[in-house]
């Protein structure tokens, strides 16, 4: 029971690493991405090919992983995605699936169609008990490592001259831009660190969510749920709504397995219904 | 007979704000009645409630003298009452005509009817092709709306106003942003709208209130400060205080 | 105003439903395609259907701006009813199970109109992806009724009107899915032309504003959708009619992204967006599929990409002459042109 719990909370981790970076994207720019897990998937596939085909040392390979994603978002950003800002969602939308269709089949192209996983060193493997709960020390080392950076990413949003300006770029693009703040710039820069993010997660995912050239779809929808849920306006909405979705997603498929995915999507819909801004967002303001 | 519109103690608060403050007034059936006050003295907030956009915090809408409270935009616009906006509200890809041609088959209540091509129904049509005429569209009738001089976008707005039949016109700014050499248009049609219809009119153009206007009902800060006949309102030293205050600051 | 005037007025506003030599050029090359073509009828049924399908989507997201990312899901509805009826023996008649299939696809969007009013262009395009695959998920489990993963099996389609067998060749079933297509192309178009159909464009350029003028914007959108929801059931269930088959990607996510494409190609609005669309993406599917099946969607990919970077106005002036026989847009350039 509590083993589930702990599996759930790790697993809520990673997509919250996943997908704070499309939340924040989504909240400054009402930008539409749907191919935000391409660029998840890419850091995946980076750390495949640095562990265990380069042999660096895998938790070398992790800050590689998000800049390696970070900088395929930026050029991305700069190149491609700036054209849409202005477009209207429905070309948002068109030309996000259109990058998640051209990344998963040039990344089975590559990379061939299986699954892949990345040698965890030894250390690694393995759980332990401790107080009566098992504890799988790659989940910990998960927990861990997501739960320091989401805090530095809050105190960066709530402490940093970044943050602040960013906080005034979502709020009302069009004030901050009045107030001299280079909203396009300050969007790539969160743009790419939120695809570095997204990177990272990918790395860090691997092992427990399976990686092959199918991952932006099969798990365009939790993203999107987590930013529906949570909502756009903090870190610390999506940062529960991850939470939330993990663990439901995990006790969902050990309790009650023959439901499968259907308890999430229920979720989903069932908060879009009641709160259409999200669980967590403030009062929406009109 | 019941006055046209009432409105008993209405209230709303934005959070500390609070844009409209015990707001009570009533306007006869046929009134020619204007709404004015500073910047920021709750004019747009009024118009809102009164049409449904929002929803009081607290107080009475009446229309005829039945409530109105709880209705929906669309079920106002049933009993009525009809709006122009401050900012263009149309449809930028319809034509005038199509535009009139939706308004006018909404009022009719055949805009359930998917069978009869639009158009097609002569009294709807022979009464489109009159609004047409009424506000000077014939010549840009079957342009796309979104490329229309703006004079002509004003004056569609309030023949798409007049097209639901209104027994209450409400006028937000009927005049704002349009060209000198456009404004006269714009005049002459609110100054000819039908005596039967009740008017209320909320404007910043002193020479159209004045014209226009029977009584005038001064806003500031979000509760009505004087009420009066045009002569009254000229010559009341405290309104000339708060339109000074204004100039001055 | 001149009597010459009042009379131009009075034309064009009843003239919006006028048939344009188009059009009938468009539907005499679809019928002669049953003769002159009988090698490719199988292929011809899936732009038949397809373009039903896309047809569908232009109902919401052309007249209404209703943007889905699941249209699938009733797509899906409609095939799976129609191939558990078939396969169950409960309608023997393709005709009338067609109907029912509909039907059900139409409760459907009734029922998730409900969901779709609510909230902006984000809010639903997850709420129609989240249906399309809570309803996958639902037949994927069910296999004891849907056959699961493996599709549905046995399916028999009975001979159309007791009379005309489905044969190997697609001959009956191109001729059925044509007229289908045919017969619902002619009623969304009545449907669009008329009253109804103007308040959903109105409503579609400025809801607020349609609004104030009387319309009940919601009630409205629940009608074309579940319409909609009604035409693409009845799609799903020409595909499993016409092949015997079924399975689980009628509800795929890549259906219903692959359906925007189809729309967006030729189109959106004007009622032959989806018809050309299907006829494009089809030819375009044949030949490149030919060359290497499993890289097909990065051609998908690419074109949507190049689709909206290039402009989707860009990409489908070339449909201007068509759209105008909808009686419209070259004759309100010409009314702009005259007032310049």
């Amino acid at each position: 029971m509590l083993t589930i719990l702990f599996d759930g909370i790790a697993y809520g981790m990673v997509l919250f690493m996943l997908a704070c970076g499309l939340s924040v994207t989504l909240g400054l720019m009402n930008l539409v991405n749907l191919a935000h897990g391409a660029f998840a998937m890419a850091g995946g596939y980076c750390a495949v090919v640095l562990v265990n085909r380069l042999g660096v040392p895998f938790l070398a390979a992790l800050p590689l992983a998000f800049l390696a994603s970070a900088l395929i978002g930026l050029a991305f950003e700069r190149t491609l995605y700036r054209h849409v800002h202005r477009k209207s969602h429905l070309d948002q939308v068109l030309f996000t699936i259109g990058l998640v269709f051209m990344a998963v089949v040039a990344v089975d192209y590559v990379a061939g169609s299986s699954q892949v996983f990345v040698q965890l060193p030894d250390y690694l493997q393995g759980r332990f008990t401790l107080l009566g709960v098992g504890i799988g020390r790659y989940r910990l080392l998960i927990i861990v490592l997501c739960g320091v950076i989401a805090v530095a990413l809050q105190l960066v949003l709530m402490r940093s001259r970044f943050g602040s300006r960013l906080r005034a770029a979502v709020d009302d693009a069009r004030v901050a831009q009045g107030l001299g703040i280079n909203v396009g710039g300050l969007f790539a820069a969160t743009f790419a660190v939120g695809s570095g993010l997204a990177g990272l997660g990918g790395a860090l995912g691997a092992e427990i969510l399976g990686l092959d050239p199918s991952f932006p779809l099969k798990y365009m929808v939790y993203f999107l749920v987590v930013v529906t849920v949570g909502g756009t306006s903090s870190i610390t909405g999506p940062f529960l709504a991850s939470l939330i979705l993990g663990i439901s997603d995990v006790a969902g498929k050990y309790y009650l397995p023959d439901l499968g995915a259907f308890v999430i999507y229920t979720i989903m819909i069932a908060v879009l219904i009641w709160r259409p801004q999200g669980l967590f967002a403030r009062a929406a303001a009109r | 007979m019941p006055p046209a519109l009432e409105t008993i103690a209405l209230n709303k608060r934005f959070g500390g704000i609070r844009p409209t403050s015990d707001v009570t007034f009533r306007l006869e059936t046929g009134a020619r009645h204007a709404l004015i006050g500073p910047n920021g003295a709750g004019k747009t907030t009024m118009i809102n409630l009164l049409t449904g956009v929002l929803r009081p915090s607290s107080g009475r809408i009446l229309l005829d003298g039945r409530d109105i409270t709880d209705l929906k935009p669309h079920a106002r616009a049933r009993l009525g009452m009809a709006r122009t906006f401050q900012i263009n509200q149309l449809f930028g890809e319809l034509t005038p005509l199509e535009t009139l041609s939706f308004a006018v088959s909404e009022q009719a209540g055949t805009g359930w009817d998917v069978w009869r091509p639009a158009g097609t129904r002569r009294t709807q049509a022979a009464r489109v092709i009159e609004l047409i005429e009424r506000f000077g569209l014939a010549d840009v009738m079957n342009a796309r709306t979104a490329i229309l001089p703006y004079g002509k976008q004003r004056l569609l707005e309030i023949a798409v106003a007049m097209a639901c039949r209104p027994r209450l016109l409400l006028l937000d700014e009927p005049a704002a942003g349009v060209p000198e050499e456009e404004r006269h248009d714009i005049l002459a049609t609110v100054m000819t709208l039908p005596a039967d219809v009740t008017v209320l009119l909320i404007e910043h153009d002193m020479d159209l209130v004045f014209n226009f206007a029977r009584r005038i009902s001064v806003l500031v800060n979000g509760a009505l400060f004087v009420e009066g006949s045009p002569d009254e309102v000229a010559r009341d030293p405290r309104v000339k205080a708060v339109y000074l205050g204004e100039a001055d600051g | 105003m001149s009597p010459q005037a009042q009379a131009d007025a009075a034309q064009l506003l009843a003239g919006r439903a006028r048939w344009h030599p188009f059009e009938v050029l468009f539907w005499l090359a679809a019928a002669a395609s049953t003769v002159l073509l009988p090698g490719h009828h199988l292929i011809l049924t899936e732009i038949a259907w397809l373009a039903l399908f896309a047809l569908s989507l232009d109902l919401i997201l052309g007249y209404a701006g209703i943007v889905s990312l699941g249209h699938a899901a009733f797509f899906g509805l409609g095939a799976y009813a129609a191939g558990l009826l078939a396969k169950h023996e409960l309608v023997n008649e393709p005709l009338l199970a067609l109907l029912l299939a509909g039907l059900a696809a139409a409760l459907l969007g009734f029922v998730t109109s409900f969901l779709v009013l609510r909230g902006a262009d984000l809010t639903r395009l997850m709420v129609t992806l989240g249906v399309a695959l809570l309803l996958r998920e639902l037949a994927n489990k069910h296999a004891w009724l849907t056959g699961g993963a493996d599709g549905l099996q046995g399916v028999t389609v009975e001979p159309l009107l007791g009379r005309f067998r489905f044969d190997m060749f697609g001959h009956t079933g191109y001729v059925y899915t044509l007229a289908v297509t045919f017969v619902l192309f002619l009623v969304a178009r009545r449907i669009m032309n008329s009253s109804f159909g103007l308040s959903l464009q109105a409503m579609k350029e400025n809801p607020a504003r349609a609004e104030a003028v009387g319309m009940p914007v919601s009630r409205r959108l629940i009608a074309v959708y579940t319409l909609a929801a009604g035409y693409a059931g009845i799609a799903g269930a020409l595909l499993t009619q016409t092949t015997a088959f079924t399975s689980l990607d009628v509800f795929s996510f890549e259906r219903s992204a692959d359906l925007l494409l189809v729309l967006i190609i030729g189109g959106a609005g004007y009622l032959y967006g989806g018809l050309i669309g299907a006829v494009v993406f089809k030819l375009l599917q044949d030949s490149l599929s030919t060359i290497t099946p499993q890289y097909w969607p990065f051609w998908i990919g690419l074109l949507l990409v190049a689709i909206v970077l290039v402009g989707r106005e860009r990409i489908t002036a070339w449909t201007a002459p068509l759209r105008a026989f909808a009686g419209r847009l070259d004759r309100r350039r010409g009314a702009a042109a005259t007032k310049a």
